[in-house]
């Protein structure tokens, strides 16, 4: 995984993470490797990593089970949520980079419906 | 767990490290900073206990490091040390002889992650080989302290991310590293702090996910606000 060094890692590893479970890549109740080997997995510093699930725990995406580990939450609405809210960011950025380009959200929303067209 | 307290180092009328007070705490990675010349590697054998501060001293827990911190201190550095008939195999032995708390089960694995067999005389190294070679005797040991001098010069694009495994594995709460290197961006993710130095003197010690979300600034970024354009490799 490549980073952008000019913005905190842990957020690019979680937001990696986020799509893991919201694709089902990561399945509900999962359990997810240690911080070692998250660390490993994606070349990133032990405190990063340890950052990382402290992240998604607060934001109740997965769960740390004592002498367990850590698992991915079985809260199917707490995903949809979370699927809802990236699809609505990622709108977000597209709206944006549309207005600087000087395109309307309408003829944005034409374009959309075209490019489904020929997809 | 490492304090230098106002260390000072003069090579004749040359003074390589002044007065530099610095604090490294266990459980973190430390990125050590600077153009060529000002000052890593002369401050990294005093911390090691190889070389004397001309005044100042640096503490390991309290107490002033000396010869015999090298039980706890684990320091690689640039220059070659092992003899040329020796093969990969003997090295290990050799270390395990001299540092108890060298495992050579983990030697052999790193030596497998690398890539290197334990047949190898040492003298048919390529020098990327020989950096290796370097990596896997330092951190085969069980040490407090890891500071590694430049531990990606030589080492090709693929054995890079190995070597960036075994740091992360060699890491813990209650370790430290400090790895020096021009390759800034080899260290971006590993390091969570960086210690920039400058003509022998402290610039910052920094946390660096901080320096990323206050200032919007990665570590190459700081680096060449620091030092200008022209040192930095953009590898």
């Amino acid at each position: 995984m490549f980073y952008d060094a000019n913005s905190p890692i842990w957020l690019q590893v979680a937001d990696a993470i986020k799509t893991d479970i919201v694709t089902g890549r990561r399945a509900l109740g999962d359990k997810l490797p240690g911080g070692r080997d998250i660390a490993l997995q994606y070349a990133i510093n032990p405190n990063t990593a340890a950052r990382v699930y402290k992240e998604l725990e607060n934001e109740r995406l997965v769960e740390t089970r004592r002498g367990m580990g850590t698992f991915v939450t079985e809260d199917r609405e707490r995903i949809s949520a979370l699927k809802q809210q990236m699809a609505e960011k990622a709108v977000h950025e597209f709206i944006t980079k549309m207005r600087k380009l000087g395109v309307s959200p309408e003829e944005a929303a034409q374009m959309l419906a075209q490019e489904d067209k020929n997809a | 767990m490492l304090e230098s307290k106002a260390v000072t180092k003069a090579f004749g009328s040359k003074i390589a490290v002044d007065h530099v007070d610095l604090k490294l705490e266990k459980g973190h990675i430390y990125a050590l900073l600077g153009p060529n010349g000002s000052g890593k590697t002369t401050w990294m054998k005093m911390a090691a206990g190889l070389i004397k501060p001309t005044s100042g001293r640096v503490e390991f827990e309290g107490k002033p490091v000396d010869i015999d911190s090298r039980r706890y201190v684990a320091y690689m550095s640039t220059e070659p040390y092992f003899y040329s008939w020796m093969s990969v195999r003997d090295m290990g032995k050799y270390y395990r002889d001299f540092f108890e708390d060298f495992s050579y089960a983990r030697y052999i694995k790193l030596l497998d992650s690398m890539q290197l067999s334990e047949g190898l005389k040492t003298r048919a190294l390529s020098s990327g080989m020989m950096a290796k070679l370097k990596i896997a005797v330092t951190l085969a040991r069980d040490a407090r302290v890891y500071m590694l001098d430049e531990p990606f010069n030589g080492i090709d694009l693929l054995a890079r991310d190995e070597i960036r495994a075994n740091i992360i594995e060699a890491a813990s709460e209650d370790k430290l590293l400090l790895l020096s290197s021009h390759l800034v961006e080899e260290m971006e993710a590993i390091a969570d702090r960086a210690v920039f130095i400058s003509e022998g003197r402290l610039i910052e010690n920094v946390d660096l996910e901080q320096l990323r979300s206050e200032r919007g600034l990665s570590m190459a970024d700081r680096y060449r606000q620091i030092y200008g354009h022209a040192e930095v490799n953009q590898q």
